[in-house]
């Protein structure tokens, strides 16, 4: 059964990917990207990332994406694409090039099935421990860098009101 | 975590928390500024930045590490912070006629400029990759932001997009080599992979991570060949926003690599697998840098080669893995702040309202109609070209002994000859000021008081730097003693 | 049970693949939408480790990164639509200071 899973969210997720270069209408992408993200969930979930899965569904999916959508539909009449952008040779020499990126790395990942999981591996509290004891500091941090975020989206988009 | 352990950590990172602080309540002062007290931005930033000074220099003293392990604080992110303070008081200096003039709006420019030093300073302080990687991506973003400042130009919002697509594309292969290290080792400290490592337990995993960090931080120092951003985007942005980033990412840029690969991956064994790379990377640096720089006609395009160049120049210190090596890193950041950022200003200063004035035109005849902004300009060149007595001399200097004490005598002859052919476009801009007839409305250009106290302070720096420059240099010993 | 590697693979091809569509696509939208894949391929990466580790470590990494990717996402929308108000294009390759 896990193994079901794993092929079928693997092979619509690596699929969806490279629709989401390959397909010429940005709306299309974001479209792809969106079911991208749901396989990614789902592997994440055959991991025992029971939180990341969830959040990846909450935030990823359903806030990221939608704002992007959003974007995507306020430009539309001038971004329907035309022809596909780049030479034939281009992308396939960029192909043949990444296959063989992925197949020299993949040489590398000598690991085997995973050990039993501990208790609570995965789960809101165990993530929660950790990140409220070890990882306290990464966390504040963040929140300078949604701050950031924040100011530089108001101050990039707004109309210049006199 | 227990509450003493919390406090401590606070305690700690009070030069942070500081800077941090005043970047917001500049955020919220602005909100009540009136356009006659937006001065007070400026004077707010200054004296936060002032007290974050003075406590980060109170740190000194015997490393220790605060918020399990996530950030250190010893004598190397001590110097590191004063120099990043340095640069954003500077900037500070430099923007407060600038802001005004090309009206950016003022509290979120100066804010930013403030979370980007802090995001500097979380550098420094890394402990641990995650650390290293968000304050890397704090400062970045900041940047992004900075560059785009600029509104009414349409080269700016240019620029930040540029900027952002090859920065956050550098970052994203930054975090693969991260996640591919903790694959390796099954945890993501600084100090634990130093252990590994010195134990000659090196898997090909690990040696994969480590080649993906050197790109995505190689992107951030602006090596050849992850340079193809810079020019574009230091031609683009708000000229302050070009002075404040050609010293603070870079010298950030730095000290992570020093953290990483000086204490990371410091071992003999290993460094045998980084270090002809760097050398490589650095030699490529200095010869495309200078060689690009000749043909500009654009002043601001000149200076964004030439600081592709300085890079390349620290870079080459880089491969030394020896203390004199590391040393010489930190003393060529200060030199090349007070040389980069003084260049900067006097450009600022001519290119008047809407940045129209970059050309080397533009500075024909500045010796006549502003005869100290000339002289203070003909300082700057001859200190990038490193020429004595200068900063720019010293620094250049140092890191070509340290190159030629540790065997790399191809590099140092490539740093000195690329040296002599930047001293080609940096005379050129002084033959210009000082041989040519100055053009229409050569009338002498105001500069404000705060421009002047910053050309005092670099001037005074670049000139220090030169003629004494043991006392840094000694400093920057200190400094980076812990490395080894 | 899938051996770790298999989802160490599939990470690597979804980076290749965004880095392949940063590279080669010249819709500002598309590359913003190939950066976030490959953000999302380090995601899957971390979330194998930290099983493989039995250390949940990963997963706080995976959700710092989901934040930071947001916040580039944001970042990078405004300045597209700030592009996009001034120069009624999205199109990289009309953008003159762009080179590649």
């Amino acid at each position: 059964m896990e193994a079901l899973l794993f092929w079928i969210f693997s092979i619509v997720g690596v699929g969806c990917g490279g629709m989401v270069i390959w397909h010429r209408n940005p709306m299309g992408s974001a479209i792809y990207l969106v079911v991208t993200m749901l396989c990614l969930s789902g592997l994440y979930a055959l991991l025992n990332g029971a939180f990341v899965a969830v959040l990846q569904v909450l935030i990823y999916a359903g806030a990221v994406m939608v704002l992007m959508l959003f974007v995507i539909m306020m430009l539309s009449t001038h971004t329907e694409g035309g022809p596909r952008e780049g030479s034939r040779p281009a992308w396939l020499v960029s192909g043949v090039i990444g296959l063989i990126v992925v197949f020299k790395v993949g040489a590398l990942f000598g690991f085997g099935k995973p050990p039993e999981a501990v208790d609570e591996f995965g789960t809101i509290q165990g993530v929660g421990s950790l990140l409220f004891n070890r990882y306290i500091l990464p966390f504040e941090l963040i929140s300078v860098l949604l701050l950031i975020a924040v100011i530089g989206a108001v101050i990039l988009s707004k109309r210049d009101a006199q | 975590m227990d509450g003493t352990a919390f406090l401590q950590g606070t305690g700690a990172l009070v030069p942070h928390l500081t800077v941090l602080i005043t970047g917001l309540v500049i955020l919220t002062l602005d909100l009540f500024l009136t356009e006659r007290s937006r001065f007070l931005n400026e004077v707010v930033g200054l004296v936060g930045l002032a007290l974050a000074f003075v406590l980060a220099v109170l740190q000194h003293g015997d490393p220790r590490m605060v918020f399990m392990d996530m950030a250190v604080v010893d004598n190397f992110s001590v110097f590191f912070h004063a120099t990043f303070i340095l640069i954003a008081i500077l900037t500070l200096l430099m923007s407060a006629s600038f802001v005004r003039r090309e009206d950016i709006a003022s509290g979120e420019y100066y804010a930013l400029v403030l979370f980007a030093t802090t995001g500097f300073m979380f550098v420094a302080s890394a402990a641990n990759l995650v650390m290293l990687f968000l304050a890397i991506e704090i400062l970045s973003i900041a940047t992004y932001i900075l560059a785009g400042l600029h509104r009414q130009e349409q080269r700016s919002l240019e620029a930040a997009f540029k900027y952002f697509i090859l920065g956050a594309f550098s970052s994203a292969i930054f975090l693969y080599g991260i996640a591919t290290v903790y694959g390796a080792l099954g945890h993501t400290s600084i100090t634990q992979l130093a252990a590994t490592v010195a134990q000659g337990e090196v898997s090909p995993l690990l040696m994969l991570g480590m080649a993906l960090l050197i790109v995505g931080l190689g992107f951030k120092v602006a090596v050849v060949p992850f340079h193809m951003w810079v020019p574009d985007v230091y031609d683009g942005a708000p000229i302050t926003v070009t002075a404040f980033m050609s010293a603070g990412p870079k010298a950030a840029a730095f000290a992570a690599l020093l953290r990483v690969f000086f204490q990371g991956f410091g071992a003999e064994n290993m460094a045998a697998q980084w270090a002809p790379v760097f050398a490589v990377l650095a030699g490529l640096t200095m010869i495309l840098g200078n060689l690009s720089a000749l043909a500009q006609v654009s002043i601001k395009r000149m200076l964004a080669y030439s600081s592709i160049a300085h890079a390349g120049y620290a870079f080459v210190a880089l491969v030394t893995l020896d203390a004199l090596g590391a040393a010489s890193i930190l003393y060529y950041m200060v030199a090349y702040a007070f040389m980069s950022l003084g260049a900067f200003a006097v450009l600022t200063v001519v290119a008047k309202r809407g940045e129209r004035h970059h050309a080397f035109s533009d500075y024909s005849g500045l010796a006549s109609t502003n005869p100290i902004l000339a002289a203070v300009m003909t300082l700057f060149m001859f200190a990038l070209a490193g020429l004595p007595p200068t900063a720019g001399f010293a620094g250049k200097f140092y890191v070509f002994s340290a190159a030629v004490k540790s065997g790399y005598y191809v590099l140092a002859i490539i740093g000195v000859l690329t040296s002599v052919v930047s001293v080609f476009y940096y005379i050129h801009v002084i033959r210009v000021m000082y041989m040519q007839e100055p053009g229409e409305g050569g009338s002498p250009i105001r500069v404000s008081a705060a421009t002047c106290a910053l050309l005092g302070v670099t001037v005074l720096g670049t000139l220090y730097m030169g003629v004494f420059p043991g006392s840094i240099l000694r400093l920057a010993e200190h400094s980076v003693s812990l490395l080894f | 049970m899938i051996p770790i590697s298999y989802y160490l693979w599939v990470s690597a091809l979804l980076f290749v693949t965004g880095a392949i569509g940063v590279l080669l696509r010249r819709n500002a939208l598309v590359i913003l939408m190939s950066l976030e894949l490959m953000l999302n391929a380090v995601n899957l990466s971390f979330v194998a480790y930290a099983r493989m580790f039995n250390d949940m470590g990963g997963h706080v990494f995976v959700f710092l990164n989901i934040t930071v990717a947001a916040a580039e996402a944001a970042v990078g929308l405004a300045i597209i639509l700030a592009i996009y108000r001034t120069k009624e294009t999205v199109d990289v390759d009309h953008l003159s200071l762009m080179q590649h």
